[in-house]
């Protein structure tokens, strides 16, 4: 039984396809945050709208996926891996899941971890 | 074709600074998304289900060499080397980038090309019979037509905050290859008893949620008074089309709602009161002009015989050619649908090696059909085996024009973020499955659109598939009988829905069925028409009706 | 709300009066209901009278009467809703209107240029849209195609001005 969420959007200055995780966004299904809990899941999508308000994303929104992160519908199959019609391209051709930590899947950290990080610089 | 001057480079270039400004003020956040996406759609700019995709005008679906080799370097540098096109005879890039749009558009500007007006709720691109200037059927060539309206619908400062989006389509031969009864409003070329030249226009007709077939709300519109009527009909459209309900906000509910003579009453009216101040009468020097760029190249005098070929080559002639006014010449179909491969879609490579194509035997030029296939309208019947031969070398001369193989799919769930299905796989299956049996079969078109958007114009195919959405997954369902031709149908539905693994087999019977019921050389749409749908209906839910035994 | 109008900020000399109830003295705005009541009475006035429409009211409900009036004013309920560019065009082509098309609402920058090209000359803004980001959008389109309500010329008649008419044609 699907009982779990996860979040999606799609990135403003490409179009991009991105998964939320931990206040930020990566572009790996894989590596996208699962909501056990309906609530958890509400709460990313109201922390999400930050980033709709600065411009990094457009359209966040909450999808159903199983306990191992596969998608219940075919569409956000279908988003997270590319057309069907041509495994030569899209996010199945580049790797679906990045490397953990791999600079270039993971996005702009949030407000609140600018200011903690601002916070730690002692030297200024 | 029509060669813009300074004026029309100037609007052109115009266009691509205003979006250059919108999507600056966009990516900075002064617009937010909500404000932005009208102003991205008047310039064919969508957001897909893995990344924008860019609809390209090609008007009245004509390109030139040069314009090829535009779009080829478009697919290359600034999206993956690929570009698809579509029933409303333009050209799709599914991968492009927002900040690079604006430069995207100052590219095509070079080659007298945009996005303008391609999606939003204005009116979008006019197609015309993709054999235009080159059918033997032909009354006049509609493109001329065509341009004079593309020019006045272009930012029309009353006409783009519609109520929907607004298609016409212009027709000028016996034959309706524009699927004119199709469209919010069509233009056809007719002659009156007198042999003057005048327009009988349409309005009403469209796909989509509600199908309806257009019907006449003029006769015999006077060429000087073209703009005025069309101006008329939108107008009443503007003012009175529905904008509570985006189901409801097209002219065919509006034109079914009123009644042909309610609506033309209106029509009339405005008509009247537009004629009256005169500010859009057409000079006769304007339609001449207009008229002289699309004037027929000086065709040579030459035998009108195809020559011989291989075997290939002879069942490509017998099912890719279209007679050609001019004796000793011949309108090529070029096959965007290789058995099994993605139906409209052609890679920066084939783009390239076709704009060679044009320039060597195809007099620089080329059209995009609203089926999705590319035609070469003058090509000399003596250059077709090397033509062929070239065409072969690029995957592109598959023998199957209008054939059961020469599928009409929308990209659907691949790609599109409104779909409820994918339709291309389907399209794939089904063009494996019947390619062995295509000639036998003979003329039947299959037309899948991936949702009710019915981009696919499913309800215009003799066999129409529909994918539909059962609790997140793939349904089909069927329609028979549909016409876009001037025998104009809507197809009717069979019955329920079909699963994916349900679908190819029940085309596959029908197939069948077709076959044993025809008589002489019936094409399928005849034997369907005499026929009716029952032998069909029974042969397709045979398992259903097995089970429930 | 910031009214805009000839390029830079104007006073708004207008009052709103309900529809039913006192009317306030001097330049007064009514809506198409109250105008359509009490006609006779608003122009007895003499004082400057103005008709609010709602995107769904047509101006051609006034008739003729409307040359009396000395604005109107155009609601933008959506910035989608497009009704009003139509109902500016029949107030300035077919019904003779001379005076002020003021549109309120929501509109966008973007929907500026067309609004003047039908025949709105006042814009009651929000804040955001500013006299010059006004004198901008007035400039954003150069050469049009066809004709509205401001009487430019279209790249026709401009090409019919020109001498060569073969510029920019290679054939």
């Amino acid at each position: 039984m699907a009982m779990f969420q996860m979040l999606t959007a799609n990135r403003l200055a490409d179009g991009d396809v991105v998964y939320w995780r931990g206040g930020s966004w990566v572009t790996a299904l894989d590596r996208g945050e699962l909501f056990a809990a309906k609530a958890e899941g509400e709460a990313a999508l109201a922390a999400a709208q930050e980033f709709v308000i600065r411009n990094i994303v457009v359209n966040p929104y909450l999808f159903e996926v199983r306990e191992d992160r596969s998608p219940v519908k075919e569409r956000e199959l279908i988003r997270a891996a590319g057309p069907t019609v041509r495994a030569d391209l899209g996010k199945q051709a580049e790797g679906l899941a990045a490397a953990p930590g791999d600079p270039s899947a993971d996005f702009a950290s949030t407000p609140a971890l600018q200011a903690r990080e601002k916070e730690d610089d002692v030297s200024i | 074709m029509y060669r813009y001057d300074e004026f029309d480079a100037a609007f052109v270039r115009e266009r691509v600074a205003q979006f250059r400004y919108q999507v600056e003020r966009r990516l900075s956040g002064e617009l937010n998304e909500d404000q932005f996406k009208p102003l991205r759609l008047m310039n064919g700019l969508y957001l897909q289900l893995h990344a924008y995709m860019l609809r390209i005008a090609v008007p009245y679906g004509t390109l030139s060499s040069r314009q090829m080799r535009m779009l080829a370097h478009i697919a290359r540098t600034y999206d993956k080397g690929y570009g698809h096109f579509t029933t409303r005879q333009n050209l799709q890039f599914n991968w492009p980038k927002l900040k690079d749009v604006p430069d995207i558009l100052a590219d095509l500007a070079t080659v007298e090309m945009h996005a303008i007006q391609t999606s939003g709720n204005c009116i979008r691109n006019v197609t015309a019979d993709h054999f235009a200037g080159a059918a033997r059927d032909e009354i006049e060539d509609p493109r001329p037509v065509a341009e004079i309206i593309r020019q006045w619908s272009s930012l029309h400062p009353e006409f783009t905050f519609l109520p929907r989006k607004f298609k016409i389509a212009v027709g000028g031969a016996k034959h309706d290859r524009a699927a004119l009864k199709f469209h919010d409003m069509a233009v056809e070329i007719v002659k009156n008893d007198a042999g003057e030249t005048g327009y009988r226009v349409l309005a009403g007709g469209g796909m989509g949620r509600t199908p309806y077939l257009g019907y006449v709300v003029g006769d015999f519109v006077a060429k000087q008074d073209l703009l005025a009527f069309l101006e008329a009909v939108m107008r009443v459209y503007n003012q009175e089309g529905r904008r509570d309900n985006i189901f409801k906000a097209r002219i065919k509910i509006l034109a079914h709602a009123l009644g042909q003579e309610e609506m033309r009453r209106r029509i009339e009216r405005e008509f009247a009161e537009i004629k009256e101040a005169g500010t859009l009468r057409l000079p006769d020097e304007e339609i001449a002009r207009i008229g002289a760029y699309f004037a027929p190249p000086v065709f040579e005098e030459l035998s009108d015989e195809v020559p011989r070929g291989d075997a290939d080559f002879e069942a490509w002639t017998k099912t890719n050619l279209h007679p050609h006014r001019a004796p000793g010449y011949a309108i090529a179909t070029v096959s965007l649908k290789p058995i099994g491969g993605v139906p409209g879609d052609c890679s920066a490579e084939q783009m390239d090696a076709l704009a060679d194509l044009m320039d060597q035997h195809g007099l620089a030029e080329i059209r995009v059909s609203h089926e999705q296939n590319l035609v070469l309208p003058h090509v000399r019947k003596k250059d077709l085996p090397a033509i062929h031969a070239r065409l072969k070398e690029l995957g592109l001369a598959t023998a199957n024009a209008g054939l059961v193989t020469d599928i009409i799919a929308c990209p659907g769930l691949d790609y599109c973020d409104l779909a409820n299905a994918r339709s291309i796989p389907v399209a794939q299956a089904i063009a494996t499955r019947l390619a062995p049996r295509q000639n036998e079969i003979g003329e039947l078109k299959i037309k899948i659109s991936g949702c009710i958007n019915a981009c696919g114009h499913h309800h215009a195919g003799h066999i129409g598939i529909l994918g539909v959405d059962k609790k997140g997954v793939e349904f089909y369902q069927l329609q028979l009988g549909g016409s876009g031709a001037e025998d104009a149908a809507i197809g009717e539905i069979m019955g329920p829905g079909l699963g994916a693994h349900e679908i190819v087999d029940a085309v596959e019977r029908v197939v069948d069925t077709y076959l044993e019921l025809r008589r002489g050389g019936e094409r399928f749409l005849e034997t369907y028409r005499r026929v009716g749908p029952e032998p069909f209906k029974n042969m397709i839910y045979r398992e259903q009706l097995h089970a429930a035994h | 709300m910031p009214l805009i109008r000839n390029g830079g900020l104007a006073e708004n000399i207008f009052a709103d009066a309900p529809d039913s109830g006192p009317l306030p003295d001097g330049p007064a705005v009514v809506s198409l209901t109250r105008f359509l009541a009490e006609r006779e009475t608003l122009f007895a006035r003499n004082a400057p009278l103005g008709v609010r429409l709602k995107s769904d009211e047509s101006p051609e409900g006034m008739g003729e009467d409307v040359q009396r009036l000395e604005l109107v004013v155009l609601e933008f309920p959506k910035f989608r809703d497009g009704r009003a560019f139509s109902w500016a065009r029949i107030l300035r082509t077919r019904l003779g209107y001379r005076g002020e098309i003021r549109a309120t609402g929501d509109f966008l920058y973007d929907q500026i240029a067309f609004m003047h090209r039908v025949g709105i000359d006042a814009f009651e803004v929000s804040g955001k849209i500013t006299p010059e980001m006004v004198r901008r959008a007035l400039g954003e389109i150069g050469a049009v195609y066809q004709p509205s309500a401001d009487g430019r010329k279209t790249i026709r008649q401009l090409r019919e001005d020109n001498v060569s008419p073969s510029r920019g044609r290679t054939l």
